[in-house]
């Protein structure tokens, strides 16, 4: 059975599972964390212990999408409105009660070597496994020079990543902002400064629509809005990329805890894949509450278990090399689409997908006789749609009359509506298959070109190299 | 037009409920964001008017009901009652793509009444096409379908439309022979008013039946179109059918939508198993008959009633007799109705009495519903118009008859369709009509 714990990360925090909950509501009071580990947290970022601010509302604001709800999720929400003491004597019952699980502490104080100094020596005192840095949070605290203020310029961030270092005796992780144009330069900066750790990414800079009724963005604070910070299932490809970045630049990378659209077990797999030690989540939390964890954790291991892995760090990191300059792709790699008739329910998507979007090779052509080659040879989707709106069509009415209209063919669609792919001119840019709505129906299939790898950037050192002999 | 001649009957409102409540918003946009959004649609190929479905499916997804209104409206003006009328399993919904993913198709039906209440709920007009206005004048004689959408289809092109219809209120089978539980009456005339409306004129209570009419039609218009529907019902052709008890199907559906048949007791007995058939035996249920027959003179697998309708039927407590025909109605020493009946068998092709099996219900009304034969009478009348098999013969494309100062369309043409194929045949024709005068002026 495959091991899911984590083992000194970053130094010395353990978890019983990478599965930790990210600083925000989800974590705002010892009994939410003591609830969280019931239901299988393995670890929590505390919300942001600093001085208690005040909350506006509303606070959150969402994107819905195709009659799902919160593809993406912002909020304007700030650190902790509690106290520092009532946050740290909760976080002390917690450690007691909850010894195997990481309790890591999210500070965010005034820019003071002194009221760093203060509040890291207070938190760890009260028994927190790790310190997580907020130089993230993007509204708000970042006009009073806090949070991305401070993750804004790589300076500060390493400033402050010392004077932390200077006191802490547990592992100081450096939360990143995603709202700058390299992460990697704050990552590098909070290395030097002597970070153990990093956790990315934080929320991204949003306006997540505005009240077509009202004219207000949302969400409305009394006529006003402010931007917010965006997270959820929309932001994880941008989270995704970003990790990478860090984890590929020696310069930046360090242990690091994967967040961002983070809702299920395949999206924390694939963080691992990348190399990071542990994952935080928030924002399913938020939509469905702890108990998402148990299918996490389960999934993990079943998966696990089917490819062979026996620990985290067997799996961790596997697809970071995967990832590579576009120059060195192999230029004479291809593939093609193929449509399984057997499968195709007539759609036609990718007819139009390939004719509005792409390379014009999916053709409506196989009763009327299949023609290969340039798109002038072709009927466009228009005359074709025409055709159809011109056709005169009768509603069945005798039995004779449905039993033919709903005849069954030699495919479950009939043939004039399943496409047909002109290998000759498909690119292999996967665009009908990823609008198409059946799985496997169309596959991306290699084609020998005859040619050897070739990269862009083997072609052009070439190229150099045959114009250098060529000259005198 | 005036709704006076229906009903306000709270006891028709209860029994004859709606068979589908209306979907609700959201479940409305959720229903709309399932659509795939199909290149060249199979369900709008299926429909005879062609409407676009999932173009005005998207719109219903973004919020866009007028958009999505119109869209309909554009293809198909009676766009509100098909969506409760049209059998939309042998239809759009029947060619819907998802059914061979095993997955429900969309309630295309449903959605598109959503759209259309969200347009009466707006009381917009529908608009009408300021350029293109000229002068062609043209009769449409029937009030039904085919009539509404080819006057509204030339109206909206900018010509002038009069439509004739015999009744008090227009809109045919939709005003008179439709089961309320689908499309009530009142919706029918609402619709009929909106065409109206677009500036079409109406002459109700007006029968053309002499060679004068015709020719006064013919000084008047520069086109006739004939949405004449069909005729009265066939005759059973047995002994004793005239007797006072004996209603036949259309007369009964339109008898309890207009308030003249309230109530109903004891046994009913339908003779003939289409679509009309069953309208009139479930409202004889819902009417309050104890019993009721439906009776068949073939089996339950040739029955030409849609699938739906039978599984309908069933549910509403319809019995069903199988290969049995009436021979003869009398009376019992009660004075009950008497139908006398025999069991048949299919041989050679043709059905051939069984020996001894004559049976004899008792009951208190019979109601032949065994198909619609075409109105031929005012036919007769029409110079040139050609008519075989009962029906109107024109060309498919444009509806044109022999005659070119004749168009046709929907039932007399087809022999009894649905409100979407006479739609679609008023369409046709008011294109070709509109087509010919520019071919003239060029």
């Amino acid at each position: 059975m495959p091991d899911i714990g984590v083992r000194n990360f970053a130094g010395s925090i353990n978890s019983p599972n990478p599965f930790w909950l990210a600083s925000a509501p989800p974590t705002n009071t010892g009994e939410m964390i003591m609830r969280a580990f019931d239901a299988g947290w393995g670890g929590a970022v505390w919300k942001t212990i600093g001085e208690p601010i005040t909350n506006v509302s509303s606070r959150y604001s969402a994107t819905d999408w195709n009659g799902q709800r919160i593809m993406g999720f912002n909020n304007i929400e700030l650190i902790s409105d509690r106290t520092v003491e009532q946050n740290l004597s909760e976080m002390a019952g917690v450690k007691k009660r909850y010894p195997k699980n990481a309790v890591i502490a999210s500070l965010m104080v005034a820019s003071t070597r002194e009221a760093w100094h203060e509040i890291v020596t207070r938190t760890e005192d009260a028994g927190a496994d790790g310190l997580e840095l907020n130089f993230g949070c993007p509204h708000g605290m970042s006009e009073r020079g806090m949070g991305s203020a401070v993750g804004q310029v790589p300076e500060y961030a390493q400033m402050i990543t010392e004077w932390v270092k200077e006191k802490a005796r547990t592992p100081v992780l450096v939360k990143l902002t995603p709202n700058i144009s390299d992460i990697r330069t704050v990552a590098r900066a909070a290395k030097r400064g002597g970070a153990d750790g990093l956790s990315a990414i934080n929320t991204i800079n949003s306006i997540t629509g505005i009240d077509l009724d009202t004219f207000v963005p949302r969400p409305n604070v009394d006529g006003k809005s402010s931007h917010g910070g965006y997270c959820g299932p929309a932001v994880k490809p941008i989270a995704l990329n970003m990790v990478q970045q860090i984890l590929a630049d020696p310069e930046s990378a360090l242990p690091l805890s994967g967040i961002g659209g983070i809702g299920s077990w395949r999206d924390a797999a694939e963080f691992l894949l990348l190399g990071c030690g542990t994952v935080q989540v928030c924002t399913a939390v938020m939509h469905f509450g702890y108990r998402i964890v148990e299918d996490m954790a389960e999934g993990l291991d079943n998966w696990m278990r089917e490819k062979g892995f026996e620990t985290l760090e067997d799996l961790r990191g596997l697809s970071l090399n995967r990832v590579t300059e576009w120059k060195h792709l192999n230029l004479n790699y291809k593939i093609v689409a193929r449509i399984d008739e057997q499968k195709c329910i007539g759609c036609d998507l990718c007819h139009i997908a390939c004719w509005d979007g792409a390379h014009q090779c999916i053709h409506l052509d196989r009763v009327t006789g299949p023609v290969d080659g340039h798109v002038e040879l072709h009927r466009t989707p228009a005359a074709k749609e025409a055709e159809s709106r011109a056709s005169i069509a009768e509603t069945p009415v005798t039995r004779r009359e449905r039993a033919v209209a709903f005849a069954p063919g030699p495919y479950a669609t009939p043939l004039e509506r399943i496409p047909r792919v002109d290998e000759t001119e498909c690119v292999g840019c996967n665009l009908c298959s990823l609008v198409c709505p059946v799985d496997d129906c169309i596959t991306m299939v290699p084609v020998d070109t005859g040619l050897k790898p070739e990269t862009w950037d083997e072609r052009t050192r070439r190229a150099a190299c045959v114009t250098q002999v060529r000259q005198p | 037009m005036s709704t006076a001649a229906l009903p306000h009957d709270e006891q028709l409102r209860v029994r004859f409920g709606e068979l589908k409540p209306a979907l609700t918003a959201q479940a409305a946009v959720i229903e709309a964001d399932r659509c795939l959004n199909c290149f060249d649609a199979p369900c709008t190929a299926a429909c005879p008017t062609h409407i676009d479905v999932p173009g005005f499916i998207k719109r219903i997804a973004s919020g866009n009901l007028r958009g999505s209104a119109l869209r309909i409206l554009d293809a198909n003006i009676l766009g509100a009652s098909c969506a409760r009328v049209c059998p939309v399993d042998v239809l759009c919904e029947g060619a819907c793509v998802l059914t061979r993913q095993n997955r429900k198709p969309i309630q295309i039906g449903q959605l598109q009444r959503h759209a259309m209440d969200a347009f009466w709920a707006s009381a917009e007009a529908v608009p009408v096409a300021a350029s293109g206005t000229h002068n062609l004048r043209v009769a449409c004689i029937g009030g039904g379908p085919a009539s509404l959408a080819c006057a509204a289809e030339l109206r909206r092109k900018g010509a002038r439309a009069t439509v004739i219809e015999r009744r008090e209120l227009p809109g045919g089978l939709n005003t008179y022979g439709v089961a309320e539980y689908k499309l009530r009456a009142a919706d029918s005339v609402r619709e009929v008013e909106m065409i109206r409306r677009l500036g079409v004129e109406f002459r109700c209570g007006m029968e053309v039946d002499s060679a004068a009419a015709l020719e006064a039609l013919e000084a008047e218009f520069d086109f006739v179109f004939l949405g004449l529907g069909l005729g009265a019902m066939q005759r059973l052709n047995v002994p004793g059918e005239d007797a006072e008890g004996v209603m036949n199907a259309l007369e009964l559906i339109a008898a309890y939508k207009t308030g003249h048949l309230r109530e109903l007791h004891g046994t009913v007995v339908v003779v003939g198993a289409g679509n009309t058939a069953i309208d009139a035996a479930n409202a004889a249920r819902r009417l309050g008959a104890d019993t009721v027959y439906m009776l068949y003179r073939r089996s339950e697998s040739e029955m030409s009633a849609f699938e739906f309708e039978y599984e309908h039927a069933k549910q509403e407590g319809v019995q069903f007799l199988w290969r049995r025909q009436p021979v003869a109605i009398g009376r019992d020493e009660r004075e009950r109705l008497l139908l006398e009946t025999v069991q048949v068998r299919e041989a050679d092709g043709k059905l051939e009495v069984i020996p001894d099996s004559q049976a004899a219900i008792a009951c208190d009304l019979v109601v032949p519903a065994i198909g619609q034969s075409p109105l031929t009478e005012i036919l007769r009348e029409l110079r040139g118009v050609e008519v075989h098999d009962g029906k109107i013969v024109a060309d498919r494309a444009t509806g044109r008859t022999g005659n070119p100062k004749y168009y046709a369309g929907g039932d007399c043409v087809n022999g009894g369709r649905e409100v979407v194929d006479a739609v679609a045949g008023g369409r046709r024709a008011a294109h070709a009509m509109l087509k010919a005068v520019e071919v003239v002026h060029a």
